[in-house]
């Protein structure tokens, strides 16, 4: 199936999403990789307020390159996820709706999924120049110090991502192999 | 005995940083579109064709193919007739890439202590690895590394005993362990013997050569082949979503290595495997 997924974002847009769909995001999503999931997991548990609203949120875990003169963004590829696992579920439990980046999750992470019924979506990791074709604004909203892991707030347009776990538990990455390999035997 | 100044080192090397993050080379343009003749997977192929549709955008608008720009891997190969003058290499070498990387808009992604992480803001140090060979002339080869695809690398110490297919086990493992982390299709880069370091240096040489390459001695070439189906038989495919291509090319290196040893490394790279180089 392919979807067009847009604001407002909401859990009910999302549950019928399952692992191999195709989702063309457009709406503000927000950057944070391994220092900015830190830093907001420790802002969390003082009780701060944190940079951006986690309910109904999307993550994407990118540091992308410095934007050149006129541009909004540099590249702008996936960063592999499983750095976030540590981070992950306690964000989802907050309401966060979908996470986006590439490669496997930890077991913690696929019940959290399950859970709240939220999502994890997969950008095609070293496609950087091609999904930063997608983001029409960008803005440093917070941890400026902290250069490429800074916090940002994107708007983009028809984001072309993958499902990979999704609310029923399906996960592309065990699927995908098994299926091709079943194609395979004669 | 010929002088170099080495802020032509420096000039070469901030070049090299920007060309080796915005242009793949032709080997592995031609091995992916080969790659994809022969993959029948919808979903594989449709990755495929946006990779390459990645590296034809990035070379028209001129931006890096990958956010991860990588540390800084620098290989010199230095004459042992040339007399360096100007200033010290490595701080010649330090300050291409810090041109390089500030003037070519490069992801700066280097933090200053392991555990205290704060990044340096420049991309520098440079991980710089000097060999001295014949002649007056020096070969600088710029290999940014991305991480996503470092992290899934190993290095093992075999017994002698598990032999050749104790060693092709082990690189499979390596590959199926990554799934899809390291952003497959990947090129693999294996070192075998040495020491525990020297197999390690070896397996990162190997992602330097070009993977239309042939091994000279036709043993490594046949387990070079060998270990290229054997890793598109885990069905992983590009992005891990499914099919045969998961690996474009597996490079070999071996060395002499001690009567109690059988050291093997392998060094994972992404479909941006990115080298390039100048001589000097």
């Amino acid at each position: 199936m392919e979807y067009r997924l847009t604001e407002p974002f909401t859990k009910d847009k999302i549950k019928d999403f399952r692992a191999g769909d195709k989702v063309l995001v457009t709406g503000t999503i927000y950057t944070a990789r391994d220092a900015a999931h830190k830093r907001i997991t420790e802002m969390l548990e003082r009780g701060e307020d944190v940079p951006f609203a986690i309910k109904n949120s999307i993550i994407y875990y990118v540091g992308p390159t410095p934007a050149k003169p006129g541009r909004p963004i540099g590249s702008a590829g996936p960063t592999t996820s499983y750095r976030m696992d540590a981070y992950a579920p306690k964000l989802l439990d907050m309401g966060q709706l979908a996470m986006i980046g590439k490669g496997q999750r930890s077991s913690e992470v696929m019940e959290a999924v399950v859970r709240n019924g939220a999502v994890y979506l997969a950008a095609i990791g070293g496609a950087a120049a091609l999904m930063a074709r997608q983001v029409v604004s960008s803005e440093v909203i917070a941890f400026d110090d902290l250069g490429a892991e800074a916090v940002r707030k994107l708007y983009v347009e028809e984001l072309p991502l993958t499902v990979v776990l999704d609310s029923a538990g399906g996960n592309l990455y065990v699927e995908g192999r098994e299926n091709y390999l079943k194609s395979t035997v004669k | 005995m010929r002088e170099i100044n080495v802020k032509l080192i420096e000039d070469k090397i901030a070049e090299l940083c920007i060309e080796a993050n915005h242009y793949l080379g032709d080997d592995l343009k031609n091995c992916m579109a080969e790659m994809l003749e022969n993959e029948s997977w919808t979903v594989a192929r449709q990755m495929l064709a946006s990779i390459q549709e990645n590296i034809e955008i990035a070379e028209e608008g001129v931006f890096p193919l990958c956010q991860d720009t990588g540390m800084a891997c620098v290989f010199l190969e230095v004459g042992q007739d040339v007399h360096f003058t100007g200033g010290l290499l490595e701080d010649a070498v330090n300050e291409g890439v810090r041109r390089g990387y500030r003037d070519g808009y490069l992801r700066k992604s280097i933090v200053a202590d392991p555990l205290r992480r704060v990044n340096t803001g420049d991309n520098t140090p440079a991980y710089i690895n000097t060999e001295i060979v014949a002649g007056d002339r020096v070969k600088i080869i710029v290999a940014p590394k991305g991480f996503g695809s470092e992290n899934m690398s190993q290095v093992k110490m075999l017994p002698p005993s598990a032999g050749e297919e104790g060693v092709k086990e082990f690189v499979v493992k390596v590959c199926s362990d990554a799934g899809a982390n390291p952003c497959p299709p990947i090129v693999i880069g294996v070192g075998i013997g040495g020491t525990f370091d020297k197999a390690a240096l070896m397996a990162k040489k190997a992602l330097l050569k070009s993977v239309d390459e042939e091994n000279e001695d036709p043993y490594y070439r046949d387990m070079e082949n060998e270990l290229l189906d054997r890793i598109n038989g885990l069905g992983i495919g590009p992005q891990g979503f499914g099919g045969r291509t998961t690996a474009l090319s597996v490079k070999i290196n071996a060395a002499p290595t001690h009567i109690a040893g059988l050291p093997v490394a392998v060094n994972v790279n992404c479909h941006v495997s990115r080298h390039k180089e100048a001589i000097i």
